[in-house]
Order: structure tokens, then sequence, then C-alpha cells
């Protein structure tokens, strides 16, 4: 009788659960290697963290497919009369999706939020001092000092309900360290396009368009009812799924599937340059390199030994060899988009291996001398091949590179630490600004400058880019700025990493060049 | 007897120590979780900070006796990763692994046995040969070029099967089931052949050279002499002298399906244990790779213990031998 009941119990459930869905809506099914990490906007500032937390929640100021700074959940924003104060008009009529009006207040609290100590994006916005709502819909943000570049440095900073987030306990963000979940980890109430419907990390992420959103009142609005998230880390299964029709849109296609993907109907491949330049860091600074055959000194505090090794970088071979045609060769560390990029800066070095020759002979290296590169496998497009590819090409000079290739996460602390010579890194922007790059690229004592680079003129220069808020002047210093960098030469920039996204070609979702596919932009046809 | 579990009670106990430790000691190796915590805005000031607070800058014997002590109250602190409780994943994640493993074992012991038994009888027959040779495939091909190349078939030339995930899945209460709707069990086809081959063409070849062995014997001689039907005499007396050793390797073998998971889960996507782990190298999740790898290791030490207890039920010679070499 028991066993009978059970049957019973169980096959009504698989009637009842397993009705297939009604299926007329606009679905979007897409993929990429890894999930957010968590929902709670402030708590990790990280790719796919902020990728899906901007279809639930909005920040101030959005940016477009070409980066352009667009109205967000302020119409519009400027500088005051003192240089220290920007004023930001808030967007009337909004409302989270429980219902709660959206109002200056949530502004404040929001930022007050991003702020503490357990806010991962506490860095970008350092320069806020304070924050006040001058009235319901006007918003003033006092920063420490002037600082121009404001607007581009909140577009990750998202805004919360202030009354949610106190009915829920979490008015501070998740803290790892903490050592539990807070209520803001699997669950959201934002204002943006999307509603969270269903969370299921590292499973499924079921997002639901918000039919209130202020956005479809515009010309064109998107049309995507549906988005369901589901990480797939094998890259041959996640282009398999993409083949087979069980996914429109993958985020991340190895390069070499792209040609696939490209020959099969009904798909297609949308590629631009991502914001990321590609590069390889000598430390200058040290008395003894830790990995060199020379002793007494190093090598690379000799700028002929650095000219020589940039001249010896066949930038062209490895990106047409090892990416496929998927990046450009780099001359410069920012990449184009950002403001501040010139075509003559990023002008490739000679390749002359001859030269370059008869540059470390004169440097007192005839014999080239040996070195530890130290590369990440697993965090740059084909890093570790790139990383081969240098090592080759650095040998036909002289220099006997042994390259140690390993995990970002045994990577990424040498260079923190201090303990590399030699090292491969990729840097984006979060800002789309120069100011962003040369601070942590060049500025001494940065977490990821090791090249010890030394030239108090050049570091002047950067502290007062921060500050100077008249742009013409501005854009000038920054442009002496980066000629001033890349005379030193203690990097080798080696391209601008390409960025392709493989989709259904009735899914129209414009490229993003930071990686982050916003579906309020997507359209989907017949 | 008492004294005989008692026993190997405290040696699987000192094992879990044991691969505690070790599993400590190689912790230092996988690198830095802070690095992955925050943004690359951090300060050095703040990735310091935070490693305080994560108790990452004690040496590896503190952190050692830390886990232990919280592991003993059933804390294992939160995923870096997640961000959420290491037993409330591990309880999300246990059903998929678990459902994956049966049904792999499942498909391995209802095809292998069989045609061990028959590559036995029919020792030269062209099919035995073919079985014999597909077989020695299976053993020899790694098990993701297995998976890709199942997916590459049916998922993507066929179009029959999914490519990856668990389907459609049911709640019941706090196990999810994929095996009762038609897409979850479409989803566990894949998977379970991929990792049940290995273990199918192993119990083949066990079972056909216990057989050989078997059919080789003096009874079995006789019973075929007094006129024993021929099928009585394979299928019931040789089968079951067949099975006894086979079953024992079975119970290991079962241990090692859940161990060994994490290559089949990782190419079908599978949301189990093993994906959870290998996602957590990655990231350098410690809480979460020490959950797992305590917790794998204490799937063998039970089973390991309960073949012991059950081989000292059934052959009591084990006990007094064991008995007098320690007097």
């Amino acid at each position: 009788m028991m066993r009978i009941f059970s049957l019973v119990l169980s096959l009504s459930t698989v009637l009842l659960f397993a009705a297939p869905p009604v299926n007329a809506d606009n679905v979007v099914r897409w993929s990429a290697t890894g999930d957010a990490i968590t929902l709670d906007p402030h708590a990790q500032n990280e790719g796919m963290t902020l990728a899906t937390a901007q279809q639930i929640y909005e920040p101030l100021v959005n940016r477009d497919e070409t980066m352009a700074l667009t109205p967000g959940l302020a119409l519009t924003w400027g500088l005051t009369d003192d240089p220290t104060v920007w004023e930001f008009k808030l967007r009337e009529g909004v409302t989270f999706h429980e219902g709660q009006p959206f109002t200056a207040a949530d502004v404040v609290f929001s930022f007050e939020r991003a702020l503490k100590p357990a806010s991962d994006m506490k860095d970008i916005i350092g320069t806020v001092h304070d924050v006040v709502a001058v009235d319901d819909f006007t918003v003033r943000i006092v920063t420490e000092g002037p600082n121009p570049i404001l607007p581009q440095q909140i577009n990750d900073i998202f805004m919360m309900s202030r009354g949610w987030a106190e009915a829920n306990a979490v008015t501070e963000p998740q803290d790892v360290a903490a050592g539990q979940e807070t209520y803001a980890v699997r669950h959201t109430n934002g204002t943006g396009p999307f509603v969270l419907e269903l969370r299921e990390p590292d499973v499924r992420t079921i997002l639901v368009k918000n039919s209130a959103w202020w956005g479809l009142q515009d010309e064109n609005p998107h049309n995507v009812d549906r988005i369901i998230f589901t990480p797939v880390s094998n890259a041959a299964t996640r282009v398999a799924a993409l083949l087979s029709g069980e996914l429109d849109f993958v985020l991340d296609t190895p390069v070499q599937d792209l040609a696939r993907v490209r020959r099969t109907s009904g798909l297609t491949v949308q590629s631009t340059a991502e914001v990321r330049a590609i590069f390889i860091g000598m430390d200058t600074g040290r008395e003894e390199l830790r990995s060199s055959n020379v002793k007494g000194k190093n090598p690379f505090a000799d700028i002929r030994v650095r000219r020589a090794m940039n001249m010896a970088v066949d930038r062209q071979a490895i990106v047409k060899r090892i990416m496929r045609g998927m990046a450009e060769p780099a001359g410069m560390l920012l990449s184009p988009g950002i403001g501040g990029y010139t075509a003559e800066i990023d002008a490739l070095p000679a390749l002359d291996p001859e030269a370059a020759r008869a540059l470390l002979n004169e440097a007192g290296y005839p014999d080239g001398f040996s070195v530890t590169l130290d590369c990440t496998n697993d965090r740059y497009m084909n890093d570790e091949a790139v990383c081969q590819a240098v090592v080759g090409m650095l040998a036909r000079i002289g220099i006997k590179v042994r390259l140690d290739a390993k995990s970002k996460t045994l990577h990424f602390p040498k260079i923190q630490n201090e303990q590399t010579d030699f090292y491969l890194l990729g840097w984006g922007s979060g800002t789309m600004d120069s100011h962003y790059h040369l601070d942590f690229l060049a500025m001494p004592d940065r977490v990821w400058n090791r090249t010890g680079l030394h030239d108090p003129d050049l570091f002047a220069m950067i502290d007062d880019i921060a500050t100077e808020t008249d742009f013409a002047k501005r854009d000038a210093m920054i442009n002496q700025a980066w000629l001033r960098l890349k005379a030193a030469d203690v990097y080798i920039p080696l391209h601008h990493q390409g960025l392709a996204w493989a989709m259904k070609d009735r899914l129209h979702l414009p490229i993003q060049p930071d990686n982050q596919p916003q579906f309020r932009l997507a359209r989907i046809t017949d | 007897m008492t004294s005989f579990l008692i026993r190997r009670v405290g040696q699987a106990a000192l094992v879990m120590v044991l691969v505690s430790a070790a599993a400590f000691l190689l912790f230092n190796y996988v690198g830095d979780p802070v690095n992955n915590l925050v943004g690359q805005e951090a300060s050095f000031e703040d990735r310091q900070a935070l490693r305080d607070r994560l108790g990452l800058n004690d040496s590896a014997p503190v952190q050692f006796i830390r886990f232990m002590g919280n592991a003993l109250t059933g804390d294992f602190g939160i995923s870096y990763r997640m961000q959420r409780p290491v037993s409330d994943l591990v309880a999300e994640r246990l059903p998929a692994t678990v459902e994956l493993v049966l049904a792999s074992a499942l498909f391995s012991l209802l095809l292998g046995i069989p045609m061990g038994v028959y590559t036995a009888i029919h020792r030269e027959g062209v099919l035995s040969r073919l079985v014999l040779s597909v077989s020695l495939i299976g053993v020899s091909l790694p098990t993701f070029v297995i998976g890709i190349g199942l997916i590459y078939l049916f998922s993507v030339t066929l179009g029959w099967l999914p490519s990856f995930g668990r389907g459609d899945t049911v709640s019941l209460g706090f196990w999810t089931t994929g095996l009762l709707t038609a897409g979850g069990l479409k989803a566990l086809v894949l998977p379970a052949v991929t990792l049940g081959l290995f273990q199918m063409t192993f119990i083949q070849r066990l079972v056909r050279a216990e057989m050989i062995e078997v059919l080789g014997t003096d009874y079995i001689r006789t019973a075929r002499a007094m006129g024993v039907p021929r099928n009585r005499v394979h299928y019931v007396y040789a089968l079951k002298n067949t099975l006894l050793p086979v079953i024992t390797v079975i119970g290991l073998k079962l241990g090692e399906l859940i161990a060994f998971s994490i290559v089949t889960e990782t190419v079908f996507q599978w949301p189990g244990l093993g994906l959870l782990f290998i996602q957590a190298v990655a990231f350098a999740d410690i809480p979460i790779m020490a959950a797992y790898l305590v917790m794998v290791a204490l799937v063998f030490v039970i089973i390991n213990l309960a073949v012991d207890v059950l081989y000292a039920v059934v052959d009591p010679r084990l006990r007094t031998s064991r008995g007098a070499s320690n007097e």
C-alpha cells in the first residue's frame, strides 16, 4: 500500500514539474566559463559578478556598446562651481523590483555601502568624501580634491534600496571572512531591466523581463523575456552545446573554435578589441635579479638591454600565429578606445634582432644572460603559448629565458609579493581613462607594478593628472606621461587582446569591449 | 571481535587525520585565494587585511588545528568562491554525484557481468574477440576523450541527448533528483556511460578471468561428468563462485567512482561534488578543497573498514590469525 502510494506521489510530481514550459517567449540561453561569485553588487569587483549584477541593478551612469557614458539612474550630471563637488539629477518615477520608489536616499545609502570596509568597490571610488541628498532627486558627491573623471568611475557602483537592505540586514556588503552568507548573496532587489527568478549558483540563473523598467519607454527597446545562464567550465563542451543548439550565446569561445562556429549555419561570431593590453614587465630596481646568471648587477637596469628586448619581440608573428588574428600588436599599454590612446605612441618598436644583438653587446652582454619569465596559463587568451613564443624570440638575441607558466592563483601573488624578475600581465580598465593605467603600472609601491621604475618627474605628472580639471591641459599631460613611460622601456607591450562572442544569428546583442553583455541592448528576431 | 573492531576503527581515524594533514600541506602550494577575492584595484594593505581575517597568514599547523577543531563540530567554514557555507554546498551537490555514480555502477554491472561470463564461456567466439578488443579501447582511452566523443556524436551530430547539465530536476526536500523527469534521465545517459565505461570493461575482464579459473576446477568437471546440464553448470555453480571476489572489488570500485567522477563532471558540467572540487582548485578555495578531500578519504576509509569487517565475519580465520600474531 505504502509503495503504491509513494509511486502515485512520485508520478504526480513528475507530471507537475515536467510540464513543458509555454514557449512563446523570447529566451536567451547563454554560457561562460564561470558564474558570478555573489549577487551582492558591492562585494566583488570581478567580471562575471558585475556582468550579472548589471542586468538586475543599475548605476547612476551607464555605458553603451562604444563604452561612452549614457544616462542611467541619473539623467544629467556636471561639476558644480566647486571643483570638488559633482551634482547628479536623478530619474524620477523609477521603482525597485519589489516596489520601493527610487530616491536620493537610496543613492546616498548605496555609496555609503560601497565605501564600507567589506566592499570591494571602495578603491574605485576612493576619492569620494561625502554623498549628500539635496532633494529627493538631486545628489551631490563631494570628492577629496578635484576629481575630473568621477562619472567614469561610478559605472559599476550599483544602486540598492535602503529600505530593502535594512529590512534584510544587508546594509553591509557580504564579507568572505565573516564566515556566513548574507541575504543579498542570492536575493536581489534592483531597478534594472531584469528581475531575478531563480538562482542556483554554478548551475542556473534565470532572469525575467522587468515590465516596469524605464528603458522600455525608449524607442526600440529590448525584447528579451527570459535569460537563462548556465556556466559551463569545459570549453569543448561549451562550444558543442552552442553547435547543438542548446545555447544561444557563448561569451568565451576558444579562438581555435571560432572558424568552426562561423561555418555553422545559424550561428555568427562578433569580434572587437577588448580593452586589455598584454605585456611583460621587467624588474629594473633590484641590485641583482633572483633568477639570472648575472651576479652583482641587474641587466634590466641598463636601458640598452630593455630596448634590445623590445626590438627582438616579433609582435606581428605572435598575433598571427598564436592569437590567430584575435589581437592587435601593441606598442603601448593602453588599448584603443581609452582616453589618451594615440596611434603614434602605440607604434611598434622596430623589429631588428641584429641591432638588438649589437645593443646587448654594447651593454656588456655579448653572450646574453639567463632569466626566468613568470607567466600565467589560465588567465589570458593563449597566455602560455604567447610566453613560449617570447622565449624563442629572446633566444635569438642570446637571452636564455626559462619559462615558469602556472595558474593565476600562483602567478599574481608572485607579482604582488615582489617575487618576480620578469612577468606577464594584462591590464584592462575600470574607468576608461589613462590615469587608471598610469597610476597602477607606473607609480611606485603599487601592487601590480614590479618594474622598479624610478622617475620622480613622471610620478609628479601622474599625480597632477588625477586632479587637473582643465581637460585640454589634462590630455596634454597624459600624452607626455605616456611618451615618458614608453621611452623608459620597462615594459614589453605585446598585444591588445581581441574578444569574440559566438551567438545565434537571430540574436542581436552588441559586443562590449569590457566583455560584459548588456541584455538591455539585445533584440531577438524571427 | 570487539578488539579487532576497535583496532580497525582506530586505524581508520588515524588515516583520516593523516589525510587531512597532508591536504593542508598541499594547500600551501595551490596559491593565494585573496587575489580572486578582491578587485585589481585593491591596495596591498587591503589584501593583507583580508589575508589576516581569513587566517591565511597563520602557519600551516595552526590553520590545520583550527580546521580540525571546526570540522569536528561539523563546521567547514564558508566557500571563498561561492560565499556560502561549505556544508550547504556539499549537501546541495551530493545528490547529483550519488545519482551519477549509481547510474554508472548499474550500467557497468549490468553490461560487464554478462559480457564477462559470455567471453569466458565462448572463449574463441568472434563476438568474444570483438568484445575484448573494444573493451581494450574503453580501458585505454582517457575519460575526457570518451566524454567529448560521445557529446560530439550524440549531441552535436545526432542531437539526441543534451551535452551538459542535469536537465530538469525535481526537489524532494533535501534531495534534488533528475531521475523523475524525462529531461533528467536523458541528461544522465552520456555522463553515466562515460564514467562507467572503464569500470564496465574492468568488471568484464575480472569476471572473465575468474570464470575461466572456476571453469577449470574439479567440481565443475565433476558436475559436467555427472551430466548436469551445461547452462546449470555455467550460470548456477560456476557464476556463484565467480561473483564472490567480484563483489568485494566492486565495493571498492564504488568509492573510486565517487572519487574520480571529477573528470566526467567537468566535461558534462554535471553539478556534483567533483565539479565543485575542480573549480575550487582553480580558485584556491581552501575550505571546499579541505572538506572534499576529507569526505573522499572518509568514503574510502568506511568502505575499507566495512570490507575488512565483512571479511572477518565471513572468514573467522582472519580474526584468530590476527589475534595470534599479536600475542
